[in-house]
């Protein structure tokens, strides 16, 4: 039964993840005055990418081909890690956050490989500022969760949030630094504005986008899937983390059903303030990305040291 | 005790200091003179913040007068005037290329650590809640030392100073519950003439030398090396 549930809520993850794309583009269309295309049209581009013949270059090796179903599996796999409607489900119980950092890390490395592998200028470009803002995120994320974890005393995403949720309302220094840190992170991360543009043309600017310009077909649409599912992830993961309350701690249809609505309003929440904040932010230089990623780091090493030193037992 | 089992004001009391101490790493790290103030203000109201928590929780009516020449002093009298001698100098469009950016952060981490390290005895033997945050006031008070060691301009050494200040009355609220009136009345004004004395002093540099940049000063030597 509870197997079922964890694979209910990957799948719910899978097909939810264009969903809040769309959502993100509409209210970002809107507050620029412009007419937002249908919530669904991330559907009907992914169904359309999949219907169409993929085109390879012929100097392209085995990897160009199966990366893109490496990447799709690898965060699929991280999504059934996080707790989205439920905690103490089986499969968030078996994996703790650093192993979903790791699949972060595994996705990150092929997509990186699979720039690099037909020799384009622009995809090694891409695959180099890609690695490089990832191993400044990397720590700065990992010290944000760091902070979390010494707070609950595991490791573990769904332990954390019930000890959260059991905690009730605690004002937590630690916590609002880690979120920032997080929220820092999860914009660097995912590409979003003001690291990197996800609706840029000009491939000099280009970071995630200039590793797949080479992907059509359906390898293009497996791999656009699997970075709507990564921000909808990282959105779950500050939602959840942050916020639990709502999350269903019991395994009946209510309770399921009342953190089904509860994600989805949080989500909804949080990325009206990300496409606020992309509207009213340009996109920053690229050698400024490492001060951006040094005071996430930053905050989340304020966010220990004030555990440690303001609310520590002595 | 953990911060769970405090009351409200506690935790409420301990986020600003972790708040305050944000601001100090942001005031290091900032190139640009009128943002740089415009932080320092912010910290000003961070301290007038904590400072009527801690009136209303203690129901010490005294705190309150002392929030508000806070208010007055810190948050709109000192960075106005910084602000007017920053652009009437017009120094507001260039930013000071700070060297080494990322040592001097690290720097100011590791200072926190050391603050709390040094404090911790203390913290050990002491029964008042709040003193904790006494870790986070003094590390304020290394961290203004080191924005006035990192940065070239005057106006950022004023800064640096006023954010040491800041750091000590930060430090008086939480671990005494708030000084005797006069005492505190005697430290804004010390605040007041200083901020008067700095302006003069900008003055005078800027005439001799025309500039504001202390690094400039090495050069007055009497004899021509």
């Amino acid at each position: 039964m509870l197997w079922i549930l964890a694979i209910i809520q990957t799948i719910l993850f899978v097909a939810l993840a264009p969903l809040l794309a769309g959502w993100l583009k509409w209210c970002k269309c809107r507050l620029q005055n412009r007419r937002a295309p249908s919530l669904f049209q991330p559907y009907k581009d992914l169904l359309k990418l999949i219907r169409k013949h993929p085109v390879v270059s012929e100097d392209a090796s085995w990897l160009f081909t199966k990366a893109p179903f490496i990447i799709f599996s690898a965060t699929v796999l991280a999504a059934s890690v996080v707790p989205l409607i439920a905690v103490d489900l089986p499969t968030s119980a078996s994996a703790d956050v650093i192993v979903l950092v790791g699949f972060f890390a595994f996705a990150r490395f092929f997509l990186a490989l699979a720039g690099l592998d037909v020799g384009t200028a622009f995809g090694g470009m891409g695959s180099s500022r890609e690695m490089t803002i990832s191993s400044l995120a990397e720590p700065a994320m990992l010290m944000a969760i760091f902070t979390l974890t010494m707070t609950a005393s595991t490791t573990n995403l769904s332990f954390a949030i019930i000890h959260v949720l059991n905690e009730g309302l605690v004002l937590r220094p630690s916590f609002v630094f880690a979120l920032f840190a997080l929220l820092l992170v999860a914009i660097a991360e995912t590409g979003r504005v003001p690291v990197d543009n996800p609706s840029t043309h000009l491939e000099l600017t280009m970071i995630h986008e200039a590793m797949i310009l080479e992907y059509s077909g359906r390898h293009l649409a497996l791999i656009e899937w699997a970075s709507q599912l990564k921000l909808m992830l990282y959105g779950v993961l500050i939602a959840n983390i942050f916020l639990p309350w709502g999350i269903a701690q019991t395994q009946d249809l209510h309770a399921l059903g009342v953190g089904l609505l509860a994600i989805l309003g949080k989500l909804a929440v949080l990325t009206i303030v990300l496409a606020l904040t992309e509207t009213m932010l340009a996109k920053m230089r690229l050698f400024r990305v490492q001060e951006f990623l040094g005071f996430a780091y930053l905050l989340g090493l304020l966010g220990m040291l004030s555990h440690i030193i303001l609310e520590a037992s002595r | 005790m953990n911060i769970e089992q405090q009351d409200f004001y506690t935790q409420a009391i301990l986020s600003m200091a972790a708040l305050v101490g944000l601001t100090s790493f942001l005031m290091l790290g900032q190139g640009r003179l009128l943002r740089l103030i415009f932080v320092f203000a912010l910290q000003g109201l961070l301290l007038t913040a904590t400072t009527a928590l801690a009136a209303y929780s203690l129901d010490n009516y005294h705190l309150y007068i002392s929030a508000v020449l806070t208010l007055a002093l810190k948050v709109i009298f000192i960075p106005i005037m910084l602000r007017r001698q920053v652009l009437a100098m017009n120094m507001h469009r260039d930013t000071e290329a700070l060297k080494n950016n990322t040592a001097v952060m690290i720097g100011g981490a590791s200072l926190m650590v050391f603050s709390y390290y040094v404090l911790h005895p203390i913290v050990q033997t002491s029964s008042v809640v709040m003193v904790n945050a006494l870790a986070v006031s003094l590390s304020v008070v290394l961290l203004g030392m080191l924005l006035m060691i990192s940065h070239r301009q005057a106006i950022a050494h004023v800064v640096g100073f006023m954010s040491i200040e800041n750091g000590l009355f930060f430090a008086a609220i939480v671990a005494t519950n708030g000084m005797p009136l006069v005492v505190e009345l005697g430290v804004a004004f010390d605040v007041l003439v200083a901020a008067v004395l700095f302006g003069i002093f900008f003055f005078h540099i800027r005439t001799s030398i025309d500039s504001l940049d202390v690094d400039r000063l090495n050069r007055l030597h009497e004899v021509e090396k």
